[in-house]
């Protein structure tokens, strides 16, 4: 179960506005988080990550305190096992497809299988430019779940992919998803995306 | 042709430009991370040889290390260790003098480089150290050879701070610009024109090869 109780401040195009969320989040469930640009969507999964601070509250994660304001608590974002898929990607240039899993795990089986659930065992040894933005999503992705992590973040995971791609890479992460019972959440700015697919919501206004 | 002060230059440049990658690259990236008006004023120190002439550099270099005074007092008695008038000296006054060549481009190129790729290797568990030694620095190499070779280019050129804290000692501190100076002083244009067009050939070489290796897609190592 992981809990989230938080306040962190926005920088706004009018002043300043504040997040504020508090919600527990089931073991290998899966949320999504929708709203606006600008309504704190990608601060809320870089709080989570430890990327960066609320203000104010806690997160608590299977009975784990992660970060907490009053115990002055702020577990770095190595130690909270969590696997995020950035927006723009954020894969390095200098490694190869199979060098960015082997960055994160050891287990060359795993590696073979997440090569494999992305169609990217062909293209093993090419850099992240000589991908397709489709393929460098899915690497992304791959890369996020390369280290097993209990809470994936995913921010706008698929907005680069068409849709047959999309819903293929979708059926088969969900299973992954579920066998290692990763809770997730999901950031994507459209309403209708993911729906049938996630088991809860969350709408920031 | 006396090539000693030819060797000693090369010596001196290697010396100092090793010292400043193992030394400036580290610091570097320790100043492109955040911001505080600590690391303000540390830079604005490491940027002074830039825009202070350096007689001036030199004449402070000379009076902190006498073995008269202060600090090079202390070292000449503990260590016996003397900076003013010897090779050391040079490398100490080099180091000094050249780290704004270092840690200039690249500190500006880590921090072009996106955040969220330091971001990504710390949610796969990396320390900042992994994440600077495998994501960070592959990811700068035009700028890391840019910084080497304007270092050892520039070292090469010293002229003001070595002659005040080295003098003119042939084969210890009697540098190829300040040969090309004493020939000259001597009349004797022939050596000051062989040592100044060996000065040039390997800094022109330098800079060709920099183009060379980054494809001609290198910043310029003028700046």
């Amino acid at each position: 179960m992981i809990t989230i109780n938080i306040e962190k401040k926005l920088k706004a195009y009018h002043g300043q506005q504040v997040l504020r969320v508090n919600r527990q989040f089931a073991p290998g469930s899966i949320t999504k988080v929708y709203g606006p640009s600008g309504s704190g969507k990608t601060t809320f999964l870089k709080v989570i990550s430890g990327l960066t601070n609320p203000e104010r509250g806690t997160i608590k994660a299977d009975g784990v305190t992660w970060f907490d304001s009053t115990a002055k608590i702020n577990l770095s974002t190595q130690k909270r096992n969590i696997g995020f898929v950035f927006q723009q990607y954020a894969l390095f240039p200098n490694m190869t497809v199979r060098q960015h899993l082997e960055y994160a795990t050891a287990d060359v089986a795993w590696i073979k299988r997440l090569l494999l659930l992305g169609s990217l065992d062909t293209l093993e040894t090419h850099k992240p430019e000589y991908l397709s933005g489709g393929q460098q999503q899915r690497l992304a992705i791959l890369r996020a779940l390369a280290t097993r992590p209990k809470l994936l973040l995913m921010d706008e995971p698929f907005s680069a992919l068409d849709p047959k791609t999309k819903t293929g890479l979708i059926s088969e992460l969900k299973t992954i998803l579920k066998e290692l019972g990763i809770t997730t959440i999901i950031v994507s700015h459209n309403p209708q995306e993911l729906s049938g697919w996630v088991d809860d919501e969350l709408v920031f206004e | 042709m006396d090539l000693s002060p030819i060797w000693l230059t090369l010596k001196l440049a290697g010396i100092t430009t090793g010292m400043l990658f193992v030394v400036g690259v580290p610091f570097a990236w320790w100043l492109s991370t955040g911001r505080s008006f600590f690391k303000i004023i540390i830079e604005a120190i490491i940027t002074m040889p830039l825009v202070l002439p350096p007689s001036v550099l030199g004449f402070y270099l000379l009076l902190a290390f006498s073995p008269q005074h202060g600090v090079g007092k202390w070292l000449h008695n503990t260590f016996d260790v003397q900076f003013v008038f010897s090779f050391q000296g040079l490398v100490l006054a080099s180091v000094i003098y050249s780290m704004p060549f270092m840690v200039g481009p690249v500190k500006s190129a880590l921090q072009q480089l996106p955040a969220s790729l330091a971001e990504a290797s710390y949610t796969l568990g990396k320390s900042p150290w992994q994440t600077f030694k495998s994501v960070l620095l592959p990811n700068i190499k035009p700028s890391l050879l840019t910084a080497v070779v304007l270092t050892f280019a520039h070292t090469l050129g010293e002229f003001g701070v070595v002659l005040m804290i080295g003098g003119n000692i042939p084969g210890v501190t009697r540098v190829a610009s300040i040969a090309v100076y004493d020939a000259v002083e001597k009349m004797d244009y022939a050596s000051a024109n062989n040592y100044s067009l060996i000065l040039f050939s390997i800094t022109f070489v330098l800079v060709i090869a920099v183009f060379v290796f980054n494809k001609y897609q290198a910043k310029s190592p003028l700046g």
